[in-house]
């Protein structure tokens, strides 16, 4: 697996922190899942919430703060220095929204914000869309990582563009890349390692689900299955059938 | 009889005063504020008696214990048995479903039906109608709690309580964090607004992948409106965010909500442990009775009757902790 800004991961599944039943699930998910890295959310949970932020580091996983909620350069970065003084942490996973409804990505700030914390030694995470472009001048601003979305935030739509992030992953193949956003199932968690890429994030997928804990190992399952299957060389999709028998002596050109 | 000091007077120190009193025993209530007030963060409830609904998130308990809280309440002060209206903006379609899904004790209701129920929420096609659950006015409910303490002649005592007190309650809600160490403070921010032009005769929840809202009214055209639910633990003041999101809920659902006047506006910390739910722990000859979180109306009743069995009969109901001696 490759490093994520020199860190080896354990695991290549990335979950969030908001929205459980209660922060006793949140912790038996975080276990059912094996999740090495937990992204939080310091805007909004801004307050001196010190009971909560010491459950999170009591899961034992990477801490990585989101600019969440954060929908211009100027908020994202000054989030992104709260962040590192409280989590005494470099990494960033950098989030501009430019869309209330679908929470997309405001790509031309991400690039903007992206340039100014990578400059100032923060390791960056950047939400981006499948673009190729974007992606290459997130690279170009400093990024060692890029986290494309499979579908808008919480919309567990799964990998809207798969042809995109095909090209992507073709791209950019010493890159580590993170879908991040819009897993729903299982299967979208495996879709993504199927194409070789490096890990999921969710939230919503698990905190949402009825029995979250039991989402959370269902989906640690799937990964590692998509994963195995990616290193497995799969088959070729074809339109016609191959034959696993011997074919000699029948009519088979008719 | 023995006696017995309850420290804190919010919805868990009445509660508990209430059983204890009601079982005969002689009972002293301290809280330095006296009365029933802003100090509670049962003061800021919203009064919701709505054990289905709160099933879709809560832990098994709260729907069994919940259920019978609704009779508890019905003895003690004025409730409302109108049930709950869930409702959703045609594009949260499938939160309706997912909610339908997760909790029981509803029936599907459509147009019409919902019109009839509530004429004032128009835009809505579907709706799911808790018949069974009920409301209350918690600072109605506190006063009626308090002076049926007095009329059983329990004290009520705003002297901080000595320390040598010796049987004793503790209700001190997010203050007994100084012993009970894995409490947290969990955000709410509320409104209460006056908007005599929309009509609610039950609380309406409004489901939103982010920004659900409930609008519980108190009469006379007075409406709660809650509340946030964010994992922090300052209780300054509500964040403009907030404030916003409320409004804009309460807009979606009628627009004339957007013509009423903010009478208050209340922040607190809701005592919570990790998994949301209440406990009972006993350390010398003091009983710690905490972590209502969202759910004081709902569960205190049971919090009580499990406190006074540990108290009074050795009895080890469900909320009391297993490290408990």
């Amino acid at each position: 697996m490759k490093p994520f800004y020199g860190t080896q991961l354990p695991s290549r599944m990335m979950l969030g922190t908001a929205q459980y039943p209660s922060p006793a699930v949140l912790a038996q998910a975080f276990r059912a899942s094996k999740a090495s890295v937990a992204t939080v959310s310091l805007r909004r949970e801004s307050g001196a919430g010190e009971t909560f932020w010491r459950m999170i580091q009591d899961l034992g996983v990477l801490i990585l703060p989101n600019t969440a909620g954060c929908h211009t350069v100027k908020e994202a970065v000054t989030t992104a220095h709260m962040a590192r003084e409280v989590f005494d942490t470099n990494w960033i996973k950098l989030e501009v929204i430019g869309h209330a409804d679908s929470l997309q990505p405001d790509v031309f700030q991400l690039v903007e914000a992206a340039r100014i914390l990578a400059a100032d030694g923060f390791q960056v995470f950047p939400y981006t869309t499948e673009d190729l472009i974007v992606g290459e001048k997130l690279l170009d601003a400093g990024c060692e990582i890029l986290m494309p979305w499979g579908a808008p935030i919480g919309s567990g739509l799964g990998l809207n563009n798969e042809y995109a992030l095909r090209a992507m992953r073709a791209e950019f193949p010493d890159v580590p890349m993170v879908i991040d956003a819009g897993i729903g199932l299982p299967s979208h968690a495996a879709h993504a390692m199927e194409l070789g890429f490096d890990a999921v994030l969710m939230n919503t997928a698990v905190a949402h689900a009825g029995d979250p804990v039991e989402m959370a190992r269902a989906m640690a399952q799937a990964i590692e299955a998509g994963t195995k299957a990616h290193r497995a060389d799969p088959i070729e999709a074809r339109d016609m059938a191959e034959p696993s028998t011997p074919v000699i002596g029948k009519a088979f050109l008719t | 009889m023995s006696k017995w000091s309850v420290i804190g007077a919010g919805v868990a120190g009445l509660t508990v005063a209430c059983e204890l009193s009601a079982r005969g025993e002689s009972v002293t209530v301290y809280d330095t504020k006296g009365l029933p007030g802003k100090q509670s963060c049962s003061w800021w409830a919203g009064g919701m008696l709505a054990p289905w609904c709160e099933s879709e998130k809560a832990e098994e308990p709260v729907l069994r214990l919940g259920r019978k809280a609704i009779a508890w309440w019905a003895n003690r002060t004025e409730i409302t048995k109108n049930g709950t209206l869930v409702v959703a903006n045609k594009r949260d379609a499938p939160d309706l479903k997912r909610f339908g899904r997760r909790t029981g004790g509803f029936c599907k209701i459509k147009d019409v039906q919902l019109l009839k129920l509530e004429p004032d929420l128009t835009g809505f096609d579907d709706g799911l109608f808790f018949a069974e659950e009920a409301h209350l006015d918690p600072r109605r409910a506190l006063r009626d709690l308090h002076n049926y303490l007095i009329n059983q002649g329990v004290k009520i005592s705003r002297q901080t309580a000595p320390s040598n007190l010796g049987n004793t309650i503790d209700c001190r809600g997010l203050s007994a964090r100084d012993v009970l160490k894995d409490l947290r403070g969990v955000k709410g921010e509320m409104l209460i607004i006056r908007c005599p032009d929309v009509r609610l005769s039950r609380p309406v929840r409004l489901l939103h992948p982010r920004i659900p809202l409930y609008v519980v009214p108190r009469g006379d055209g007075v409406y709660m409106l809650g509340a946030t639910m964010i994992e922090a633990e300052d209780r300054g003041r509500i964040t403009a965010r907030s404030m916003l999101e409320l409004l804009s809920a309460a807009y979606s659902l009628n627009p004339a909500f957007g013509e009423a006047e903010v009478l208050e506006v209340g922040v607190d910390l809701r005592p919570a442990f990790p998994d949301n739910l209440p406990r009972i722990r006993r350390r010398g000859r003091t009983i710690y009775a905490n972590g209502l979180y969202r759910h004081g109306y709902l569960l205190a009743p049971a919090l009580a009757q499990g406190v006074a069995d540990l108290a009074l009969e050795n009895k080890h109901s469900e909320m009391v902790d297993e490290d408990s001696s």
